[in-house]
């Protein structure tokens, strides 16, 4: 089987909304004009673990503008309401930054105001935010993210370690990361009578649609979720926050609409984060730098509030093979937020342990970094033991080798050292169920109703060539219309899934139209959706980095970044390539600058605006480039497309560390790689 | 953020009139680009702003060969200036290693002077700090500290003055003129001692009305070095604005001090024959690190004998 040749797709066009978002004409969440609405701001806890003692809202109330002050003690129940969204519904105080009440005001500034009014009195308890890897409330979670085994155990690796030729055992950690989309969480909620729409900026409609409908213990049918542009994502608006429920909630208590926006500083306790991970790495080979041992063991952590456990090894379950492998996660419960997703959770802190870790083996074995995966590549997962529907693992690290230039070693240009890493990456390649909706309006042209969410990706657009290929017209005869949940169900934008997933719906409604004499057709993939061979289905690409490093100053800047990508049919590349490079440009900043610092004593995060948690900016992204090869995979889906939402950032901090440890000979094992772990040991 | 009036001052004794009567204070606005934030996040709650940036808009040659910049020029086009650039190249460098465009074209040279620290801990209500509220202690002493001082600190705030304009002004022997008064730069700002709250020795209802940098052959020989992880748009971790031609020295470190440090000892050792490297030690000798930001000793001496290599 293979896939159709194409007219449309594969073609670089240009966003369908771009113009429209350039010239500020893109209506996003917060922006739209409601009438008698209200503005609705979050009062957030100020100690880490305890109870609110008592609430003095009468400063609050009397000031201008103010309609209502909620608190637990007047805020509507929710009994249906379950971890993070259980909001106002207890004097329990989880974490520092929790939404403890609510101000609502005739204008957003008269709320800011009125927020800081609010008296809270609390019985404070002790609290405990710092993740270490001998943390005494360490356990053993019944499953991690979504639906994985937490261990996993073959063989025997202490003795395949022990008889192993070259073997290494370090341990590796990753930071607290946040999210940080452009675009602030926000929403607007309207009740009309037993009815709920919300304006919402996030990944799914449909997802937010159940999560509220169950929240507020009505049925589905009575909430509408729209969510027509949103400024990125990262995760962070995969699931639904506590600020959209409080929203609601406002709403409901003052029976007006209410509009609430997050600000940068709420975005650190409020809408999720990267958890911190500390992850020993254990691998042991033989004298040809065949892999006899494997052991990755992850420390993590969660909140008392509800269970977030990262799948960060998971990854390292099916990438290279041995016969004695080992993976266990630990969490700590602790008195933070709830960890969430953030692109590529799992592989993406994962991959930056093991990646790391294959660079020191193959510098233990002497082998070329490169060599020893390939040598290591192996033909079956070595997890399920299915073959996989194509892995050109391999062919990516070639093709990079070879364009790239690939000749490490540390080479001095003045008071600049430089040096190469390599890195593999991968990502599953997952099709979810989807429904899709094809109109022929009768004048040329055709509607296609989708309840997908375009998070800045191009989803859009790539749908809307789809369909021109597929009703074999131009693409401009193609409307298209999504994110909203009126629209038939469709997945979150997440998981790397939104293109295959709506995208195999819409294939199946125009041909549906164009098999059939009707106007209009509706589909639902749920009957086949990821249903078919047992198959691994993977996207790989292979990730080169050039780091300078200034020998006085320990600065350490990427000159040169180029990806190698096998991830199926490109459907777009233009928008194929910005989330590659903007997946890798996120990578380059996991490695040299991203961290959320935390304060044990307060109970606290440090950073909270971007003016102190850095991301790079354009001084930072000099050269960075990213390319396929050619792979047609037919088993995802129709298209032949897998994911690229976040292969991009999965082995772009291993391959930036691996690059500064060839420049250096200084391995630096605590991200970020920051002046300060590195200054005078060059 | 609290209500508040504006008012655009028309003179500098417009200005300072109406000053004193303001409720919770009046406050000079720059560009805003740091008060408005402040008053944003509740830091600052002034209950009146009294405009003076379109004042002292002028960058004028002095008598005597020097400059006066007056409080209002914006960062922007006192980095462009071609004086500047010739005669005082680690000023327009130091400018332009600061903030971001959008930025430099907003801030003023009085504001920018007087910009507050960027400390997390003093920009969020929410915890204590001296500086921002007396009394309520340091939690950065034995918390997050990897970008605070190494010098001149006390046990009641271990801040570091973020400007970059202001470490090349004071390797330069800079003077601010206030409405009231000459101030030498390196007096200018405080250490913190024990009133971290006070960041300079300006009174309330002092403006600040030019910038005076006097002639100084040996600053046309000058560079100015900002280390930071990210390339651009951060603040530094360690900087150094030096002069040397050889014969006369300035140096002055940023992100080591809760003022700009202007480095005499180091000056002074490299005058009577010392290496670079000694005279850097010769510095940060005094240097009294915390916990965690020990490699700022290191940074800073190597970033200094790099600038002086370049120079030579
Ligand atoms: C994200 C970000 C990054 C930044 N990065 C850097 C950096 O890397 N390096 C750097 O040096 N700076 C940096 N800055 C700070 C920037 O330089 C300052 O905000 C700016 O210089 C302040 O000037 P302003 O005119 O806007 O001051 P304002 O915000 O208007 O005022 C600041 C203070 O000065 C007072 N004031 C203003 N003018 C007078 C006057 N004439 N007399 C008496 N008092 C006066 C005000 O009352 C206020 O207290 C950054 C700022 C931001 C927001
Ligand atoms: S160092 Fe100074 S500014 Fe920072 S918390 Fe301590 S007192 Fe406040």
């Amino acid at each position: 089987m293979s896939v159709a040749p194409t007219r449309v797709v594969g073609t670089p066009a240009d966003r369908l909304e771009g113009r429209d978002k350039v010239q500020g004409e893109a209506t996003y969440a917060y922006e739209y004009e409601v009438e008698h609405v209200a503005y609705a701001t979050p009062v957030v806890s100020t100690i880490a673990k305890g109870r609110i003692r008592s609430i003095d809202s009468s400063a609050a109330l009397a000031a201008d503008g103010v309609i209502a002050v909620l608190t637990w003690e007047n805020a509507p129940k929710l009994p249906k309401a379950e971890g993070e969204l259980a909001i106002l519904q207890s004097p329990q105080v989880s974490y520092r930054g929790q939404i403890v009440g609510a101000v609502v005001a005739e204008s957003y500034e008269a709320a800011r105001h009125a927020e800081l009014l609010v008296r809270f009195e609390y019985d404070v308890e002790e609290h405990d935010v710092e993740l270490r890897a001998d943390h005494p409330t360490l356990y053993k979670p019944g499953k991690v993210n979504p639906e994985f085994p937490t261990d996993t155990e073959e063989g025997d690796v202490e003795r395949a370690l022990e008889e192993a030729a070259h073997a290494i055992d370090e341990t590796y950690t990753t930071p607290t990361e946040h999210n940080n989309a452009m675009e602030p969480h926000a929403t607007i909620a309207i009740w009309d009578g037993p009815s709920l729409t919300l304006y919402d900026s996030n990944q799914g409609a449909h997802a937010h649609r159940e999560t509220f409908a169950k929240t507020f213990d009505m049925p589905p049918e009575q909430v509408r979720v729209i969510a027509r542009h949103v400024g990125g994502g990262f995760g962070s608006k995969g699931t639904p926050r506590p600020h959209a429920v409080l929203a609601a909630l406002a709403a409901r208590h003052v029976e007006r609409p209410v509009k609430l926006a997050v600000t940068r500083q709420q975005m650190f306790t409020l809408t999720g984060y990267r958890t911190p991970t500390i992850q020993r790495l254990r691998l042991g080979c033989d004298e040809r730098g065949m892999l006899t041992a494997i052991a990755h063991d992850v420390v993590e952590q969660t909140s008392t509030v509800d269970e977030f456990a990262e799948q960060t090894a998971v990854v390292t379950r099916m990438l290279y093979a041995s016969p004695n492998r080992r993976t266990t996660h630990r969490l700590a419960r602790l008195d933070v937020p709830t960890p969430s997703w953030m692109r590529a959770p799992g592989e993406c802190p994962g991959m930056y342990a093991l990646e790391s870790a294959m660079d020191e083996l193959a510098i233990a074995a002497g082998i070329d970094p490169i060599e020893l995966r390939i040598r290591n590549d192996p033909e079956i997962d070595p997890e399920s033991g299915n073959r996989f529907s194509t892995r050109n693992l391999v062919a990516c690290l070639r093709e990079g080798a070879d364009r790239f230039g690939w000749k490490p070693g540390s080479r001095r240009n003045g008071r600049t050292l430089a040096g190469l890493g390599v890195a593999a990456s991968t990502y599953p390649a997952r099709r979810r169920p989807s429904q899709a909706h094809a109109r022929r309006n009768g004048d040329g042209t055709f509607t296609m109703r989708v309840g997908a969410v375009d998070i800045g990706t191009g989803a859009r657009t790539v749908l809307a060539q789809i369909a021109a290929d597929e009703l074999a017209v131009e693409l401009d005869r193609i409307h298209i219309e999504i994110g909203d949940s009126a629209f038939g169900s469709a997945p979150v934008a997440g998981g790397s899934a939104g293109a295959s997933s709506w995208g195999t719906a819409v294939v199946r409604a125009c041909r549906l139209l164009r098999a059939g004499d009707e106007d209009e057709v509706h589909v639902d993939t749920s009957d086949s959706a990821d249903a078919e061979e047992p198959l691994a289905k993977h996207g790989f690409g292979a990730i080169f980095v050039e780091a300078h490093v200034d020998v006085d100053t320990a600065e350490v800047r990427v000159a040169r970044a180029l990806g190698v990508f096998g991830v199926g049919r490109i459907l777009n590349p233009k928008t194929a390539r910005s989330q590659l490079i903007g997946g890798m440009t996120m990578g380059i900043g996991m490695a040299l600058m991203e961290e959320t610092r935390v304060d044990g004593r307060l109970g606290a995060f440090v950073d909270q605006d971007l003016a102190m948690y850095h991301v790079p900016v354009n001084a930072d992204v000099l050269d960075v480039d990213a390319t396929w090869i050619d792979e047609d995979d037919p088993h995802i889906n129709p298209m032949g497309a897998k994911g690229i939402g976040e292969i991009g950032i999965v082995g772009t901090a291993a391959a930036v560390a691996n690059a500064v440890h060839d420049a250096t000979g200084v391995r630096v094992r605590d991200l970020p790689i920051t002046p300060d772990k590195l200054v005078g040991r060059i | 953020m609290e209500p508040f009036t504006y008012r655009r001052a028309s003179s500098t004794e417009d200005a300072l009139a109406t000053h004193g009567s303001a409720t919770r204070g009046a406050k000079f606005l720059g560009g805003g680009t740091n008060l408005v934030d402040l008053m944003r996040l509740g830091v600052e709650t002034p209950s009146e702003l009294v405009d003076v940036s379109r004042l002292e808009c002028s960058i004028d040659a002095g008598e005597d060969g020097g400059l006066r910049i007056g409080a209002g020029v914006r960062n922007s086009e006192l980095a462009a200036d071609r004086r500047v650039r010739s005669r005082y190249p680690a000023l327009a460098q130091a400018l332009l290693a600061g903030a971001s465009g959008q930025l430099r074209n907003l801030a003023t040279t009085g504001g920018n002077l007087l910009q507050r620290t960027r400390c997390p801990y003093f920009q969020d209500v929410t915890k204590p700090c001296n500086k921002r509220e007396p009394g309520s202690g340091c939690p950065a002493r034995e918390g997050e500290h990897r970008n605070l001082a190494i010098v001149g600190h006390s046990e009641h705030c271990v801040a570091t003055h973020p400007s970059d304009m202001a470490v090349a002004l004071a390797a330069f022997d800079a003077v601010v003129h206030t409405s009231r008064r000459a101030i030498p730069l390196v007096d200018f700002h405080r250490l913190p001692e024990d009133e971290p709250w006070r960041d300079t020795v300006l009174e309330p209802d002092e403006l600040i009305v030019a910038v005076e940098v006097p002639p100084l052959a040996v600053a046309a020989r000058s560079t100015y070095r900002k280390v930071r992880e990210r390339a651009s748009f951060a603040f530094a971790l360690v900087s150094v604005a030096a002069a040397y031609d050889g014969n006369d020295i300035r140096i002055a470190f940023g992100g080591l001090a809760h003022k700009p440090w202007r480095a005499f000892a180091a000056e002074e050792a490299i005058r009577s024959g010392a290496s670079f490297r000694d005279a850097a030690e010769a510095e940060l000798e005094q240097a009294k690190p915390l916990r965690d930001n020990a490699y700022k000793v290191e940074l800073a001496a190597r970033t200094l004998v790099r600038a002086l290599e370049e120079l030579s």
